[in-house]
């Protein structure tokens, strides 16, 4: 492969995807008017855009239900997760106690747990989802932090040993700076398995509104462009979640260095 | 203060192992005077980084004491008696050069004006006033292993523990750093406990090389160096270092020479 400048394969880099994008979306667009396949199969991209357009008001109003179950299950799964690690790593006890705990919320599925807990809060109810976001995004936060607070490298606990410093200035000067990156590796995955459980969730009963119950509504009613609409919704949803989180993570990572 | 920065008295160390009990110090008896350099010597696995972690309280010994300027070795680690450099530099990479050599006086509760004064003394000390802003991943390993000595040497000990701090240079510039080692302790007065696996660098370093047997770690032999206090670059080829070299490599081998460096050993 022939090397690029530095400005140009910045350039390649944006280019590129956008590129594969495309193209894709015009091989789809042609398979569906050119190529015969019935748009009740498989909605063209033009319908589908033709449909974001016509329910841009729905739209955004579902992603905000959504994103907003969202956030709250992330931001409360995350406090609870680096909280419960820290619990751990100070105390041998609850490592113990909490690793079979957290090993079955790991693999407890989202779509079991939901009709379950729109019941228990009431059919009106964002709680059972916010509850349903906040646990898948407990798990990947605990564990990676779990592991960063646990790489502290004996060169710097001599050291501070050496300092007769005392178990928050050990705390404060390495452990927790130690473990920062970890957190946020955490926080990244479980940015995007917070909108996903937030969307999954309102598949399985409870208030309408969200893109979940508008999907699948959507579908139900075989509008299927229109259902196609809101999971390009739901995409972008996640992606934003997704950046944002990276976007803090840069930001706090770039005032240490 | 008594005149002795280090007393050793019949300490053993036993390390229990999964395999049963592993003897790594046997009948330590050393004593390091206020101001003196000695350096520990020996094959690997001859306990000689033991036995310094054991003057730093960074371990206990099994039996026999450890004493640091007349108090236990713990109550001199608490007392900030001693400073220390390891192997590794050991820096913060979140914190900068002047942040990782003020870390151990922010700990301990020194003004900010009066930090800054010293990690500019400091960072003078080890020349690297250009890069007191970098980070330490932006500095090459010499440079990185003279940041931590200036953190070893903050707080104004005046007993400084050093753990083969120039085992991972290159040989041009560990003898840079030598000459620079030794400069700094004709400042500052320190006594020094260096432990090193070199011969040419115990000779040119130490007013004393203490030889260590290994398994279990003994003291085999106490040389002195007499080489008088003007340690410069010209002494590396001079008759009495060679001598020296040559006193420590046969007190390593025991009584029976080999002309070529012992097993184990770096003869540079």
């Amino acid at each position: 492969m022939r090397a690029l400048s530095p400005r140009a394969e910045n350039t390649t880099r944006i280019i590129a995807p956008v590129a594969a994008g495309a193209l894709v979306l015009g091989a789809w667009q042609l398979l569906v008017t050119v190529g015969g396949v019935d748009d009740y199969l498989l909605p063209s991209p033009a319908s589908i855009i033709d449909q974001i357009v016509e329910f841009w008001p729905s739209m955004v109003s579902a992603a905000v239900t959504t994103g907003l179950n969202a956030l709250l299950g992330l931001i409360i799964g995350s406090m609870l997760g680096i909280l419960f690690a820290l619990l751990a790593s100070l105390t041998r006890v609850i490592d113990f106690m909490s690793a079979p705990v957290v090993a079955a919320l790991a693999v407890i599925p989202i779509v079991a747990l939901a009709p379950v807990l729109n019941t228990m809060f009431g059919a009106d109810s964002q709680i059972g989802r916010q509850a349903i976001a906040g646990l898948a995004s407990f798990v990947p936060v605990f564990i990676n932090t779990l592991r960063g607070l646990r790489q502290t490298l004996p060169v710097h606990r001599d050291l501070m040993r050496s300092y007769a410093a005392s178990q928050t200035q050990v705390m404060r000067t390495v452990t927790l700076p130690t473990a920062t990156p970890f957190v946020f590796t955490g926080i990244r995955i479980a940015s995007s398995l917070a909108v996903i459980s937030a969307l999954v969730a309102e598949y399985f009963g409870g208030p309408r509104g969200g893109l979940g119950g508008l999907i699948s509504t959507s579908a139900a009613s075989s509008a299927y462009p229109r259902a196609w609409a809101y999971v390009v919704a739901g995409i972008v949803l996640g992606l934003a979640f997704y950046l944002a989180t990276l976007a803090l993570e840069r930001l706090v990572m770039r005032r240490r260095s | 203060m008594t005149s002795e920065a280090v007393t050793i008295t019949d300490v053993d160390k036993t390390f229990e192992t999964r395999s049963g009990q592993v003897s790594a110090l046997q009948g330590i008896n050393l004593t390091v005077a206020a101001g003196e350099f000695v350096s520990l010597i020996g094959p690997s696995g001859c306990g000689k980084s033991t036995l310094m972690r054991l003057i730093a309280d960074l371990d206990t010994p099994t039996s026999g004491t450890v004493q640091v300027f007349g108090k236990s070795a713990s109550h001199a680690r608490r007392d900030q008696d001693y400073g220390i450099a390891f192997q590794q530099a050991g820096l913060l990479p979140w914190r900068t050069v002047a942040g990782n050599i003020e870390l151990p006086l922010a700990l301990h509760g020194i003004g900010s004006r009066q930090r800054k004064e010293r990690v500019a003394e400091l960072i003078d000390l080890v020349g690297l006033s250009e890069f007191a802003d970098r980070f330490p991943d932006q500095l090459s390993g010499g440079m990185q292993q003279r940041v931590a000595i200036a953190r070893a040497l903050a707080e104004k000990p005046a007993l400084l523990l050093m753990d083969e701090p120039f085992g991972a240079l290159d040989e041009m510039t560990r003898e840079r750093m030598q000459t620079e080692l030794v400069r700094i302790c004709a400042e500052t007065k320190a006594a020094v406990v260096f432990v090193t696996h070199s011969i040419p660098e115990a000779a040119f370093l130490s007013d004393r090389v203490v030889v260590m047997s290994p398994r279990p770690g003994r003291v085999q032999e106490i040389i002195p160096m007499r080489l008088g206090a003007a340690r410069t670059e010209g002494l590396r080829e001079e008759h009495a270092f060679f001598d020296m070299v040559t006193a420590v490599r046969e007190a390593l081998h025991q009584g029976s020479p080999v002309p070529t460096g012992p097993r184990g050993m770096e003869t540079r």
